[in-house]
């Protein structure tokens, strides 16, 4: 993604971008940033939350017109509802996604949560973990 | 509050996402000034949640990734600004979909941005957004060589003056 940020970027569109990882898109030169600390597919916030949607959106559009100099960055201060071991819960697919599978098979390694207590669920890697592309 | 990149992965999985390498030509700022009043700009997003309007667009191909762990569709979708909730699908195969399937606005917020549009704060929202599946094969050719290029040319087409990014 941040790929795509920059790519429209150059072509003279202004661009933010809203994401889990902020570290990693700063470091990935993606030019203005939108922090947010909430599970994997939950880019706005939960389901049936249109307050923090409106917020994290709200925030994305002041930054972009806002900024004024590459590398940009704001997070947003907003909490999670639940714990973090249902938050990590809520993000993981029903089945593990073939390349984890694949890892999985070829490490034998079990599932792990956040804090590293086996969840019962399978540990994703949303988007592309490095070595495969973003 | 600063936000913890890592909040939600296994401290096995953080190594993956450290400073990943940087794909070839992608190693310098690229800065485009937003230059009109935010009250006068249209506004698209873009959502790599891998979404497509059910019963008009194909779903993200997923078929070919199970039997090639390391490939991603790398196709885009062209998601009118009018979609209702219930209208879309979601193909992606490294995230749970519950969420966004029963509220569309988790991962593209289309009413969140038409309020905003109805308060005055942004000028318009773009005719059309848009999603790709945002796990892609490395090096990323195909969004360099197709995706990018043809969003990029639509934005400027539809006169789209900013766009927001959400990876899922």
């Amino acid at each position: 993604m941040p790929v795509l940020a920059r790519f429209v970027e150059a072509s003279g569109v202004p661009t933010v971008t809203v994401t889990m990882m902020p570290d990693v898109a700063d470091w990935l030169l993606v030019p203005r940033i939108v922090g947010v600390e909430f599970p994997f597919g939950h880019s706005f916030g939960p389901a049936g939350d249109p307050v923090v949607h409106r917020r994290v959106l709200e925030t994305a559009v002041v930054v972009l017109a806002g900024a004024t100099s590459f590398g940009t960055r704001v997070d947003i201060d907003h909490e999670w509802p639940t714990s973090r071991g249902e938050a990590y819960k809520s993000w993981q697919p029903a089945a593990p996604s073939p390349i984890v599978q694949m890892m999985l098979d070829q490490r034998g390694t079990r599932s792990a949560s956040a804090d590293g207590e086996d969840v019962g669920g399978v540990p994703e890697a949303c988007d592309s973990p490095r070595g495969v592309g973003r | 509050m600063r936000v913890d990149s890592y909040a939600f992965l296994p401290r096995s999985f953080r190594a993956m996402y450290a400073e990943p390498p940087r794909v070839a030509g992608h190693d310098e700022p690229v800065w485009a000034p937003f230059e009109k009043r935010l009250a006068e700009a249209k506004v698209a997003l873009l959502s790599s949640a891998g979404l497509f309007v059910q019963g008009e667009q194909e779903s993200f191909e997923l078929d070919r990734e199970r039997s090639e762990p390391g490939w991603g569709d790398p196709s885009w979708r062209a998601i009118p600004s009018a979609t209702a909730q219930g209208e879309l699908g979601m193909a992606h195969l490294h995230v749970n979909d519950t969420d966004t399937m029963a509220d569309h606005e988790v991962s593209l917020p289309l009413r969140a941005l038409d309020a905003l549009v109805d308060e005055g704060i942004v000028g318009a929202s773009a005719e059309t957004h848009y999603s790709v599946m945002g796990y892609q094969a490395t090096g990323l050719h195909d969004w360099q060589q197709s995706t990018g290029p043809e969003i990029a040319a639509r934005l400027r087409r539809e006169d789209v003056d900013a766009l927001v990014l959400a990876p899922t």
